[in-house]
Parts: structure tokens; sequence; C-alpha cells
């Protein structure tokens, strides 16, 4: 598997889809998308980044450990549902703005948790594969 | 009455219970001398009862209680009438000798504390026993005595024959406890009536019901099994594995004489019908004499004692089934004698254990001169077990022999039975109370000496309470023999019986058991070696039987549960299925039928071209000779799910179903590479038919139960509300994702949660080393990097 | 449709509980996935196939105008896809592990837990 050129050319394409997996998710809310599937992107990206070049890399590119990422996610889902909380409204309420400096796009307590899950599917599925890429080593 | 009166009826229930919790605490301040202070309880309880004297003993029952569950119509409720009073006062007041004696005896015992505290459990259970009027009550009573006595009796928990004496007491007097409880119900199921006020005064409800045998035998297992009737005697001597005072307490006044109490009490709404006057006296009279023989074959003092209780026990049983008025009050009289005399000897033969240090008949003699007082004690007793004058058991014996006598050949029966079982019985009394004193004293016996106070207060109070009932009868009679009679009768009665002479047969018939008994007295060593050789031979007895039974039951279980728990996933899984299957196809064609045959659908070829992909792929995983082809298949498959999701309008669904199929072949192919698929699938011909029924039955459960869904109408409201409101108030045009991070957010956080915990889980699988089994690792010592 | 995908669902079923009836922990694990995918199918079908329209409202629209394709049984499928990607995997891993320690892909080998001779139980008091 590990030929010249897909070792070379793995690192564009793991970029490439994880900028894709990013667009995914952002546009998850109106369009076919969201943060599982976005994170199921980002994730075979760094696997097959993973299977390029070998896990160390990957793991010295990622910084964080991937469970790391996804405790960041579950906490981010988590707190995006307890602002409402804090605003006197039920956990998990859906809350919008529209401030005008974006243009019309809205910022939310959904997007955020769908950043959240993005998160959590990405740092899960990623460490999975990574771990069984190293198998016994 | 009052409110206070009914006040102090529940503190008087509630006294045991306070004393147990006390017990402990003050036993490790006060060591045993806080014998002297918890015996102040019973004490207090037997003062408490007593002041309800004024009504009952006027034929004025006393009701209290409460509502416990209204639903079920069950009342925790007590009733204090003649036969609960007597019995009540015989708790307390013989509980109070036995914590005092229970004090001295276990002196210096580490768990001496414990021991009282169980004494007092035991006692509040037979004293709720005797008092409750709802059935229901009586019932958890009733139990509470069976698990409180199971404490008792395996208290030395530490040897093996105490384990297997309570273990027994436990099986045997709870499983007769469960038969009562059904008797219970169904009493109260036939007659409607929940307590025992209401049953006594209803006649003949009972007899009259179609379901009287079966209430009758129910009630009886309950009352037998308590009562040691033959063959489920043998609990009470191995009962004897207990400390002395226990012995003392249940198989004088208490435990025992439960079931002898539900007799009595019963007797008035289930006796006087064919069937109770014959298997009680039969039963009876069988425990009787059994009994009696047994009791001269045994050489320990306490075995002794033990099988004339079940001896008097036997005679009780008897003569409540006899049905006359007279048997009754001779039933009553000898219950009473019965406690006294029965709760001293068994006292006695602990003091002689504690003084002389060995309970054997043979080697005890010449006591008199070192305790004296325990001789008083045991020869008071003595008496008043042989039947003779002026003691209380001898106006008991007279009374029993003028309601026996008769011409009759029930009549003769009754009475050879009770002649034969009480000349028995006298012997064995002049055995353990006079025996023991007589004679040259034994040179190992050098040291015997009295023992505390504590240990001889009891006894000869109880020898002097029988002397005293015998000499003041009418008194006696007054307070407790006449309203126990009348309470069992369920009619008014006066019992007469005081020691005077009078020719009939009454005394012929005691003379003539007086010269038997002496006779056998003084022949003892023969008749022992005789009986012992007798019983030797047989063998066999249900004391045996329960330990076959025991073993056997835990073989059964055994085997069962290796049946049914193999330990092989494929036998799990197959029932698993199969039953599966049965829910599926048996619900359908029993409830709502089978599906319509659908037309022959109409699809594009493009559909039909992805379906059968989809089928291909999946016939393909199963045939598959080599990993390649099954992780290839599994792929086909799986993308060809994913075309079908974006043909049916899911885009989402299909994305997804891409990505994780891509990345299940990528780790199915990182470790397949290091596990060995088997060429082909291993099963012999003899499995791969079963396996493919079960698996063909329950797909086609499974398809044909999709297909009847689907030709159901559709509920809409559901799909309808998030098409409407998915963009007004979420924000969110793609339906799917709104769903999923805003309706039902809340499940989507546990999914991801769930996500990182197989994340988290897989992660540890990995990080653990593991080598062969069995085989130390190297890495186990290190710490984790 | 309905009834093609119900024909489908059997076939998966059986061959999926057919694979699980197996003793090789391996076939076992393929018949999950199948498994998985069958009850997928099974829930998408049950909420029927009114249109193959995806359910997304058009730009400017405030409510699904026309019939689209159930987005319910999708949201339902969607999230249990992954979470079944992460049970196969751990099945996966534990299969692999076990495999490691006790030497064994046959699941009538593996009595680690319910031993095969286990002698009776004390029968004393």
């Amino acid at each position: 598997m590990r030929t010249v050129i897909f070792r070379f050319t793995a690192p564009y394409l793991t970029s490439l889809m994880v900028l894709f997996s990013i667009f995914v998710l952002l546009r998850g809310h109106n369009e076919p998308g969201g943060g599982f599937i976005g994170g199921l992107i980002a994730a075979s990206a760094f696997a097959i980044y993973g299977i390029a070049c070998g896990v160390a890399p990957v793991r010295r590119a990622l910084y964080f450990h991937p469970m790391a990422i996804a405790a960041t996610g579950l906490l981010v889902s988590v707190s995006a549902g307890c602002i409402s909380i804090l605003l006197g409204r039920r956990f998990l309420t859906g809350l919008w703005t529209f401030p005008d400096v974006l243009g019309g796009i809205g910022l939310s307590t959904p997007v955020m948790f769908d950043i959240g899950v993005y998160l959590v599917v990405v740092g899960a599925i990623t460490s999975i594969a990574l771990a069984l890429e190293e198998g016994d080593d | 009455m009052g409110d206070g009166a009914h006040q102090a009826g529940f503190i008087a229930l509630a006294l045991p219970f306070v004393a147990a919790l006390l017990a402990p605490a003050l036993t490790r301040l006060l060591r045993h001398h806080a014998a002297w202070i918890l015996a102040l309880f019973p004490a207090a309880i037997f003062a408490i009862v007593a002041g309800f004297a004024d009504p009952v003993l006027f034929a004025q029952p006393v009701l209290f209680g409460f509502d416990w569950i209204p639903d079920l119509s069950i009342r925790f409720a007590f009733r204090l009438d003649g036969l609960s009073f007597a019995f009540a006062l015989l708790i307390s007041g013989i509980g109070t000798l036995i914590v005092l004696y229970a004090g001295a005896y276990m002196a210096g015992h580490p768990h001496q504390g414990r021991f009282l505290s169980f004494i007092f459990l035991f006692m509040g259970a037979m004293l709720g026993l005797v008092l409750a009027d709802d059935l229901i009550t009586l019932f958890v009573y009733w139990e509470l005595t069976s698990i409180t006595s199971f404490l008792l009796i395996g208290f030395d928990h530490e040897r093996e024959a105490a384990r297997r004496g309570a273990i027994q007491a436990l099986v045997i007097t709870g499983g007769g406890g469960l038969l009562l409880l059904a008797g219970l119900i169904l009493i109260r199921e036939t007659s409607g009536l929940g307590s025992l006020s209401a049953l006594l005064g209803a006649g003949d409800v009972l007899r009259d019901s179609d379901l009287y045998m079966p209430i009758l035998l129910l009630v009886l297992g309950g009352a037998f099994t308590k009562s040691a009737q033959v063959p489920f005697h043998v609990w009470l001597p191995n009962a004897m594995e207990a400390p002395t005072p226990v012995s003392a307490y249940l198989h004088s006044a208490t435990m025992v004489k439960a079931g002898v109490y539900l007799l009595l009490r019963l007797n008035p709404v289930l006796g006087h019908t064919a069937l109770w006057e014959t298997i009680l006296p039969a039963f009876g009279g069988v425990t009787l004499i059994t009994g009696a023989l047994l009791a001269l074959k045994q050489r320990d003092l306490k075995l002794v004692l033990a099988y004339t209780t079940m001896a008097s026990l036997g005679l009780l049983v008897m003569l409540i089934g006899a049905g006359s008025h007279a048997a009754i009050e001779g039933a009553v009289l000898y219950l009473i004698a019965h406690s006294m005399f029965k709760g001293g000897l068994f006292m006695v033969a602990g003091s002689l254990d504690h003084g002389a240090g060995t309970r054997d008949i043979a080697s005890l003699r010449g006591l008199a001169g070192a305790m004296p007082v325990t001789f008083a004690a045991g020869l008071l007793g003595a008496l008043s077990m042989g039947g003779l004058p002026p003691l209380y058991g001898f106006l008991a014996k007279e009374e029993i022999y003028a309601a026996t006598a008769g011409l009759d050949v029930r009549a003769l029966l009754l009475t050879a039975a009770a002649v034969a079982g009480n000349a028995l019985m006298f012997s064995a009394a002049f055995l353990v109370g006079l025996k023991p004193f007589l004679g040259r004293r034994h040179d190992g016996l050098a040291h015997a000496h009295e023992g505390a106070p504590g240990l001889w207060i009891g006894p000869l109070l109880l020898g002097l309470a029988a002397l005293f009932a015998g000499l003041k009868p009418t008194l006696a009679h007054f307070a407790f023999a006449n309203p126990m009679a009348s309470a069992a009768l369920g009619s008014p009665a006066e019992i007469h019986a005081a020691v005077e002479f009078h020719w009939g047969a009454p005394l012929a018939l005691s003379l003539l058991t007086v010269a038997i008994g002496v006779a056998l007295y003084l022949g003892a060593r023969r008749v022992h070696d005789v009986l012992h050789g007798g019983f030797t031979a047989i063998g066999w007895g249900p004391d045996r039987g329960f330990d076959q039974a025991m073993r056997g039951l835990l073989r059964g279980a055994f085997l069962l549960t290796h049946r049914l728990q193999s330990g092989r996933l494929d036998y799990y899984m197959t029932t698993t299925f199969a039953v599966i299957a049965v829910a599926l196809l048996g619900s359908m064609a029993a409830g709502g039928g089978l599906p319509v045959l659908p037309a022959f659908p109409h699809l594009f070829f493009y559909e039909w071209t992805v379906l059968a992909i989809l089928v291909v792929g999946v016939v393909l995983v199963l045939i598959a000779k080599n990993r390649l082809t099954a992780i290839v298949s599994l792929g086909i498959q799986g993308f060809a799910i994913a075309l079908l999701f974006i043909l049916l309008g899911a885009p989402d669904l299909s994305f997804t179903q891409f990505m994780v199929e891509t990345l299940s072949v990528v780790v199915l192919a990182l470790v397949m590479t290091r596990l060995r698929l088997q060429r082909a699938d291993h099963r012999p011909w003899r499995e791969v038919l079963p396996d493919m029924a079960v698996a063909l039955a329950a797909g086609s459960g499974f398809g044909l139960f999709l297909l009847k869904v689907t030709q159901t109408p559709f509920d809409n409201a559901l799909t309808a509300f998030f098409g409407e409101y998915s963009r007004t108030i979420a924000h969110g045009r793609n339906v799917v994702n709104v769903i999923i991070v805003d309706f039902r957010g809340l499940d989507t956080m546990g999914e991801i949660a769930v996500v990182m915990t197989t994340g988290l889980a897989i992660l540890a699988l990995i990080r653990i080393r593991v080598g062969r089994r069995g085989e130390p690792h190297p890495d186990m010592a290190e710490a984790p990097e | 449709m309905e009834a093609a995908l119900s024909l489908v669902v059997a076939i998966l079923f059986s061959v999926a509980i057919y694979m699980l009836l197996s003793k090789h922990i391996i076939r076992m694990l393929l018949g999950t996935v199948l498994l998985g995918n069958g009850v997928n199918l099974l829930i998408f079908t049950a909420g029927r196939v009114p249109a193959i329209t995806p359910p997304i409202i058009p730009d400017g629209a405030d409510h699904l105008e026309a019939v689209t394709a159930n987005p319910l049984p999708q949201a339902l499928i969607l999230t249990a896809i992954v979470i079944s990607f992460s049970f196969f995997a751990f099945l996966l891993v534990l299969a692999y592990r076990a495999y490691q320690d006790l030497g064994t892909d046959d699941s009538d080998e593996m009595r680690v837990a319910e031993p095969e001779e286990q002698g009776l139980p004390p029968l004393g008091y």
C-alpha cells in the first residue's frame, strides 16, 4: 500500500478531505450533510493518512489524542444544551441569533451541537482506526 | 375499650423488638448482668397483657389494629381473647425466666448480646402470632417465628450440625408456612372474611364450603410441620443443637406450640367434621407413641426431653382431634402444664450440663448434694410431667383420661395411646428429673456445683408454679384454662378438675400409667438397649430422608442449570432466534393473520439492479471461501445499500453508509490479516439443516412482519409535524439533520456518548497486553506508558 | 417497492442469523454487520416509501410542500449506522483479542466464563 505516489499524495488528499468534511458539517442544516457525515469523512481522511504514512505522523499532525478530541466534542455538545438552561429555557432548547456582521448567517446552539457531534465522531473513529493500524507494534 | 388500651397492646407487641435492639449494646456495657435489666421487658409485657384480664376473662375479646393494605383489605390487626391471653402470658412469663437463665447460662460467651437479641426477636414474633387477628398478619408472624428460630438454632453456626439443624427447621417449618399461606388465602377467598374474629362469628361457612378439604389439608400442613408431627418431626430433635435456653423456650411454650395454637384457634370453624376427627387423632397418636419410644432410646438429657416434647405435641393434637368438650379441656390443661414442666426440665438439663459438664444419662449420678436447688426444681418438673398429685400435671392427666375413657373402638384406641404415651413419658420424666441426683456420685463429677442464681431461679419458679396451680386449681382454671377452653370451643367452658380422689376410670388409668412408668424407669437401661437395637435395625428415617431430599434438590438444580446454561454460545443463539421466530410467526398467525400476498412490484430497471447487487453481495458473504472474498462482498452489499438509499430519497443516509462501509472494509482488512477465517463453513450437515431452518424461520418472520406493517394504514402525524416546523421553528431546511440536532437532540447526545464509550473500550482492549492464558506476562509489572 | 424491500429484509435477516449461528467468531461478526444493515432497512421500510424526493425544504419555502421521503426513519437510521459501526469495530477488536488470548476462534472452545467440567456444588450444610 505504501507506494511512493500514495505516500506523496496522501497529505494533500487528507487536507482536502478534512476541508470538505468541515464544509459538509456546516451546510448540514440546510442541505444533505451534518456532523455525523462530516465526522466520518474526516475520520476516513486520517485513516488514509495513517495507512499511507504510518500512524506516528498522523498522531503528530493531530497534536491532540483522538479521544481528547472526542471528549471535547461531547463537552461542546453538552454545553450547547446547557446554554439554554442558563437563559432560563429547558435543556437543549435551540437558540438562534442572526448578527448583522455575518451577513445573515445564523449562529445557533444546534449548529454548536452538531460541531460537537462532528468532533466526537472524528475523535472516536480516528482513535479506533489508528489503534487498529498500529496493531501489535 | 379506649385508645389507651389499644396503645398498650401495640406497646406490648413492640417491646420485644425494642429489647432486641438494645440487647447487644447493654450486654457489651454490663456483660451478663444485662439480662437482669433485659428481663424487665418480657416482665412488662406480662404485666400489660395481665392488665387486660378484666375484659378478656369475662369473654370480651379486645380488638385493635389498623389498615395495612386497604386495597386488598389486609389489616394489621390483633385480637386478645382467652386463648391468646393465656398464650401471651406463657410466652412473656416463661420468656422472662428464659432471659434470666440465658444471662447466667451464656455468661462470658462472646456473642451473648446477639443471642439475647435473637431470643427477643423470636419472642416478638411469637407474641404477634398468638395475638394476630388478621389472617395475613398471622401468616407474617408465623413465618417470622420460622426465620427467628432459624437464627436461634443455628446460633453456633460454626458447627455443621447446628447449621444442618437450622436449615432443616427453616425448610420444614417455612415450607409448612407456605402451605398455611395457601390455606389462609383459600379461607379468605371462600368466606370473604379476612380476620379470625369474623370467621369465629361466621359459623359453618368453611365447613359447608366445597373447598373445605383443601383448606383443612393446607392448614394442617402448616400446623403439623410447626408442631413436629410425624413425619415432619425431624427438625425438633435436631434443633437441640441450639444452646439450652433456646430449647427450653422453643420447645416448651412457644415455637412448637404455634401449631397447636392454630388448631385450637381454628377448632370452632374447621373442627367437628369426620375429616378433622380422623386426621388429627391419627397423626397425633402416631406422633405420641413414636416420640415417647424415641425418647427412651436416647442417652442425652436434652434429646430425651426433645422427643418427649414431640410426644406431648402428639398427645395435644390427638386430643384436639378427639372432638369432645372434655378432650379440649384436657388439651388445654395439658398444654399449660407442659409449658411449665418442659421449660423447667430443659433448664434443669442445661444446669446439669453447666454444673457437671455432661448431659449423658448414664454418667450423671448422685448430684442431689452438689446441686440441691436444681434437684428440687427437677423433681417438681418430673412430678408434674409424670402426672403425680398434687402437681398441675396430675389435673391434666385426669382430665385427659376422663375425656378419652369409653367403650367404643375409637375411645379404646385413644385411651390406649394416651396410657402408653404417658407411661413412657413418666419414665422419661424421672430419668431427667430424678435419676441424675440419686445414687453415688461418680468420680468424674467431683467438681459438680450449683450454678449462679439465674440458672436455678427459672426452673424452680416454674416448678413452684405447677405446684401452686395444682393446689389452687380454681384460680388457675379461672385465669388460664377456662378462657382458653372457651375460646377453643367457641362456647363457655368451666373446668372442675382438682386434686381429690374419686374412684372411676381416670384414677384406674392413672394408676396403670404410673405402674407401667415405674417399671420402665427401673428397667431403663434394658429398655434403652432394646429400643436402640430396634431403631438401628430400621435404619432409614425421615431424618436421613431429609438429607437425601436436600442433596437430590441440589443435584437436580445443578443438572438443570448445566443443561440450560450449557456454556455453548450457539446453543444460546439458536434458542434466542427460535423464540424470536415463534414470537413473530406465532403472533401473526394467532393475532392479525399473515399479510396478504402483494402484487408483483413494478420497479425501474436500475432499482432491480441495485437490489440484485445487494442480494448477490449478501449471498457472497455467506459462501465466501477466503478473507478477501468475504471483505469484498461485505463491501458490495454495503455499497448497494448506500445506492439504494440514494435512490429512495435519502442522500444523508447514503453518504453515511458509504463512509461507514469504506471504514468497515479498511478496519476489517486491518484485523482480518491477523485472523484466520476458516476456508468454509465447517458445520456438519446435522447442524446446517436446523440452523438453516431457524434462520429461515426468523428471517421470513421479520420479512412477513414488515410486509404486514406496510399493509396497515400509515400514521403520518410525526412526519407531518417535522415537515411543518423544521424551517419555521428550527431554521433548518434539511429535515433529517434538524431532527438529529434539534428535535431529537437528547437522543443524539446519548448516541455520541455511546460512540465515545466504544472508542474508549476499544482503546482499552488494545492497550491491554494479553498473553496466553495462564502464563504470567512480562509486561504486567510495568507501568503503562 | 415495500414488498420488494420486505423480501430483501427477509434475505438479509436469514443470512445474518445463519451466520450468527456459526461457531466461528469471524463469521458471527460478519453476521452482525448484515444484521445491522437488515435492521436499518427494516426501519426504513416501516416508514414507507411515499416518494423518492429527499426531505429537504426548497429554498424560499417554509414547509415541506410536496410529498417527500419520510425524514423520521432517516434520522433514526443515520445515527444507527454510526453506532453499529462503532459496535462492529468493538466486536472486531474483542474477537481479535479473544483469539490472541485463547488461541481459538471457535465459540465452543471459549469456556473461560463457563468451564466445561464444573463438578457438583458442595452438598454439605
